[in-house]
């Protein structure tokens, strides 16, 4: 990355980390040879799709979490433990039930021990500041998400920490509170009210990161790394229908939807090759909802994704793994921020219910390794019935337990729909009789 | 109305249940051992000690009315020393076994296993024991019985505070870190309020159980030993002694009253401020009422009281303890951890089996096996009284429970008086029973056994109906449009609706009837005695002989028949409960 202009130290200063999660045998690579530099006066986004370890990284600078390798920097003091130079947002707001709204603020300076008439003054302060007077005495229940998470920002603030932390403050509310929220966190930035020198900010919504950012970090999954670096100079504030927001968030889109270089297309979609594939958990619902969207009118088979993403309301985090699973199945084709429908995916938009169970069933088997190794274990065996443990372990050799829970249960709910194998939930056995 | 704190209670399983696998495995074997041996261990220092105790001189208790009120208050009084205990032992080794992973291999298993040891087996070792620490003195009576209640509470309540720690949200548990709070002031702000709400109802029901161990552990008679420390137990111990049923009688309202006030002034005012704790984002519908927290809410006394109370808090919060080490989170065991635990687990182990070759050293020296075969042939008689019983109840109380659940004024009425009834020490009433039986010349094999289920019975009733409360509207709409008939709608719908709720329920009848036993099997009214054949009167008959290698023996017999109860029946229906009546 840019070293900053300024012959200064930087701010925050992340160099060569790697994070493993160790996992019962096996160990899942989270992230990767990162480095980051984050200077005096900047915001900084770091983007990506949920799980590519960008939430890891956060935690990691804030000295939640130790890394297996590399070292954090702030202010040219390295992080060891739980740094004091920093304070975080939770994207689920994190504030304690059972305190007020003035006892949540004011948990970090009784932590540092401050004496209880000083904390409250700046308690006050900040509270003041975040526009939540009259909330002073409010419990976190009698408060709407918007409230809740001004309560989490004014509590990040009156340590007054030299980088304020965002996990994706914005995304656990509704789209108008959040752009309020954004607009008031942008005005104090402007103003310079904000007792802080730096942003950094995790987030997984692109046109989020070009209206708040300087900088925009793009995470890749699998492992997490940081691949793009997007200057946005564009002046404050900023309109997202501007042709140039409109651009950037365009490129960013193609940018994401790249394949990385030199692996065939469809395959490393997902993380593992073969039975080994980590699967999403998608609806066949909405993969067969999509695929008819696309097939209609005005996509006729050929869509832009940031405004079809727009027009489904879908965040990058909902609308990918379907498209990669339409990949997968080679009902679709991804490139350039652009998704096209093959000739199967259009042939399954038009056919009956039971045209379409069967094409899916075909593409089942022939292009998800997972579900034709199971269908030929319970076709080999003479009883065609197999336990899930069975499939369960193998998948567990390389991959975390969650994964292969997940993996497991997408395979069951697509093989449903397709017919293919039947799953006993109590008996936890697979077989191939459907009960009719 | 206190619907919802049951409900909330039902998801904080009891006993250990939400754990992992349902067979005893090997671990509980170990704790096992370990458990007999202490037994053997304190029944044979305990002879020791035996001659001194005889000489224990205690003012006699005698059946004047006006000592009533102040027996009344002793025997309320041995319940808050008792509860006090359990909180102290509760924060101590549940925060131990919460905070050290090999604290925790050996902690929880015991509480596990403890749980099951029948609370009035420890008193045969108990008195003894006590009383030679306080040789010649009233207090080593008093603390054994403190400690019989202790240890119908304990175990449980730790369990509880434990399963809190351990699943305090990561996001609070971040936030805790972040700030840098100090291990008191994230005890204070993130732990102790996290796990209030599932302690205070674990602490409250335990009372509940407790008052029946109080009553049945102030008179005791362990061999030559013969204690009366003042009390209602030991009123009704004297009454039935001297077959005078008006001071039964007074005994039973005395007792009514008790529970009435700690029911009205303790349980509810509780139960309803600690709904402030529940974690839960939303503001609830229904509240936790109690008229007595909303006038100490309202009174300006109580908060000029309460202000340099929490100033003086304030000022400890602020004080930096030396920190306990640095706060860490569990990290993943490497290989050097890994190698630690097998050296620790090969102790423990060690020490297990030294265990148990003392318990059964002890043992062998007076019993044989013939002694261990009656024992198990007695355990299954009370095991089948149990069952029998369980299933009976449930059949009449079921069906009432879901009848009162389903109708919200009627739930409101009877929940509390159900409630009342759970926590009223039903041995109180025995005797009336036993009157009864003596004057048809009833069959006390069979008629004594309902005294067992007798308070623990009100269990099923309101946690049935609970779980029809909280029954979702919109799926017994349904079953009212399609109009599915009654047998369909009991299999299809109601059944599986309260499943859980009935499950938590028949658990805790169960283990408080097998805990009855021990005082329900055997039964005096003046010199005529009665007795029905089982473990419970196995225990109750060696305790009286001064047996101890019986009474050790009737214990380890009766641990086993609720652990293998619990974990092969109860456990699994917890199993089923948990994965069919989840939609996500």
């Amino acid at each position: 990355m840019d070293a900053p202009l300024s012959g200064l130290a930087p701010l925050v200063q992340v160099e060569g980390l790697r994070h493993v999660y160790r996992q019962g045998e096996g160990n899942v690579l989270v992230l990767d040879g990162v480095d980051l530099t984050l200077s005096d006066n900047e915001i900084v986004g770091l983007l990506g799709r949920s799980g590519c370890g960008k939430s890891t990284l956060l935690r990691v600078i804030a000295g939640l979490m130790p890394a297996t390798a590399g070292t954090v920097a702030i202010d040219g003091e390295p992080v060891r433990g739980p740094a004091s130079q920093v304070a975080m947002v939770f994207q689920t707001f994190a504030l304690f039930p059972w305190l007020t709204v003035l006892d949540n603020v004011e948990i970090g300076l009784e932590a540092q021990g401050m004496l209880a008439s000083e904390r409250h003054k700046r308690a006050l302060a900040a509270i003041d500041l975040i526009g939540l007077d009259g909330y002073e005495s409010a419990y976190p229940k009698e408060l709407s998400g918007g409230m809740r998470q001004r309560v989490g920002f004014a509590r990040a603030l009156v340590v007054h920490p030299k980088v304020l932390l965002m996990d994706e403050p914005f995304s656990a509310l509704d789209v108008l509170t959040a752009e309020t929220l954004r607009s008031d966190l942008l005005d104090l930035w402007c103003e310079g009210r904000m007792p802080t020198r730096s942003i950094l900010m995790v987030t997984h919504n692109i046109e989020e990161a070009v209206l708040l950012c300087d900088r925009i970090l793009v995470f890749s999954s699998n492992p997490g790394r940081i691949t793009t670096q997007i200057n946005v100079n564009l002046s404050r504030p900023r309109n997202r229908l501007d042709p140039v927001f409109r651009q950037l968030v365009d490129d960013i889109y193609a940018r994401m939807t790249e394949r990385p270089a030199g692996r065939p297309t469809r395959e490393g979609v997902f993380p593992g090759t073969g039975i080994a594939m980590v699967l999403p958990r998608v609806s066949s619902n909405v993969l067969a909802g999509l695929l008819e969207t696309l097939a209609a009118e005005p996509y006729n088979g050929h869509a832009d994704l940031p405004p079809l993403a727009a027009r489904l309301q879908m965040e990058i985090d909902d609308l990918f793994p379907v498209l990669e699973t339409l990949q997968l199945l080679r009902f679709a084709e991804v490139a350039e921020g652009d998704v096209r429908l093959t000739e199967a995916g259009m042939r399954f938009a038009r056919a009956g219910l039971d045209e379409r169970k069967k094409l899916f069933a075909q593409h089942l088997i022939a292009y998800v390794p997972l579900a034709a190794h199971i269908k030929r274990v319970l076709d080999e065996r003479e009883s065609h019935r197999a336990p899930a443990t069975r499939f369960r372990d193998e998948l567990e050799d390389s991959m975390s337990e969650e994964r292969a829970e997940r993996t497991l249960r997408a395979v069951i709910s697509w093989a449903r729909y397709g017919e293919v194998f039947a799953y006993d939930e109590d008996a936890g056995v697979f077989s191939l009789e459907n009960p009719s | 109305m206190d619907i919802r704190s049951v409900t909330a209670a039902v998801r904080t399983w009891p006993l250990s249940l939400g754990q992992k696998g349902a067979l005893p495995n090997f671990y509980d074997l170990v704790l096992f051992a370990f458990i007999a041996a202490a037994f053997a261990a304190l029944a044979h220092g305990s002879r020791e000690m035996e001659a001194p105790l005889a000489s224990l001189d205690l003012a006699p208790v005698t059946l004047d009315p006006i000592k009533l009120p102040e027996y009344a208050l002793r025997t309320t009084l041995r319940m808050f020393a008792a509860i006090l205990a359990s909180l102290a032992f509760t924060f101590v080794v549940a925060t131990l076994a919460a905070k050290s992973r090999k604290a925790e291999l050996v902690i929880i298993p015991a509480l596990d296993i403890l749980q099951s040891v029948p609370v009035l087996g420890f008193l045969t070792f108990t008195v003894v024991f006590f009383m030679g620490l306080f040789p010649g003195s009233q207090l080593g009576a008093e603390c054994a019985a403190i400690f019989a209640v202790f240890t119908a509470q304990a175990w449980n309540m730790a369990f509880s505070f434990y399963q809190s720690l351990r699943t305090i949200p990561r996001d609070l548990d971040e936030v805790s870190r972040h700030f840098r709070l100090s291990p008191w002031l994230r005890f204070r702000r993130l732990e102790l309020p996290f796990a209030a709400p599932g302690l205070i109802w674990n602490t409250m029901m335990s009372m509940s159980g407790g008052w029946f161990f109080v009553v049945a552990s102030e008179a005791i008679t362990v061999g030559a030993t013969s204690v009366k420390l003042p009390g209602i137990g030991s009123w009704l111990a004297v009454a039935i002694d001297r077959k005078d049923i008006a001071a039964v009688a007074m005994a039973v309202a005395a007792m009514a009253l008790v529970i009435l006030a700690y029911d009205q002034l303790l349980f509810r005012p509780i139960v309803a401020w600690a709904d402030k704790f529940r974690f839960e984002q939303t503001a609830a519908q229904q509240r936790s009422r109690s008229w007595v927290y909303d006038l100490v809410r309202r009174t300006r006394l109580l908060r000029r009281i309460s202000t340099p109370i929490a100033r003086v808090a304030s000022g400890l919060a602020r004080l930096r303890l030396p920190a306990f080490g640095e706060e860490r989170p569990r990290a993943v065991p490497g290989w050097l951890g890994k190698a630690s635990d097998i050296v620790w687990i090969l102790l423990v182990l060690a020490a297990a089996g030294y265990s148990a070759w003392i318990a059964v050293e002890y043992l062998r020296a007076t019993l044989g096996p013939d002694d261990v075969a009656s024992a198990l042939g007695l355990g299954v008689l009370t095991l089948a009284r149990v069952v029998v019983l369980i299933v009976i109840a449930s059949l009449i109380w079921v069906p009432i429970g879901v009848w009162i659940g389903l109708r919200p004024w009627a739930a409101e009425v009877v929940q509390p008086v159900a409630q009342f009834l759970a926590a009223f020490p039903a041995n109180v009433l025995f005797p009336m029973a036993v009157v009864a039986i003596v004057a048809f010349r009833l069959n006390p094999d069979i008629w004594l056994s309902p005294l067992m289920v007798l308070g623990t019975q009100w269990y099923i009733l309101f946690n049935v109906v609970a779980g029809a409360s909280a029954f979702p509207t919109d799926l017994r709409e349904v079953s009212r449009l399609y109009r599915l008939r009654s047998w369909q709608w009991w299999r299809k719908v109601m059944l599986p609706g309260i499943f859980p709720y009935y499950v938590t329920g028949a658990l805790t009848a169960s283990g408080g009837s097998w805990n009855a036993s021990i005082v329900a099997e055997v039964a005096n009214w003046g010199d005529t005695k009665l007795e029905a054949a089982g473990l419970g009167a196995f225990i109750a008959r060696a305790t009286e002989a001064g047996d101890y290698p019986r009474v050790v023996l009737g214990i380890v017999v009766m641990a086993v028949f609720v652990v293998l109860l619990n974990r092969l029946l109860w456990r699994r229906l917890y199993t089923i409960a948990e994965r069919r009546t989840r939609l996500d």
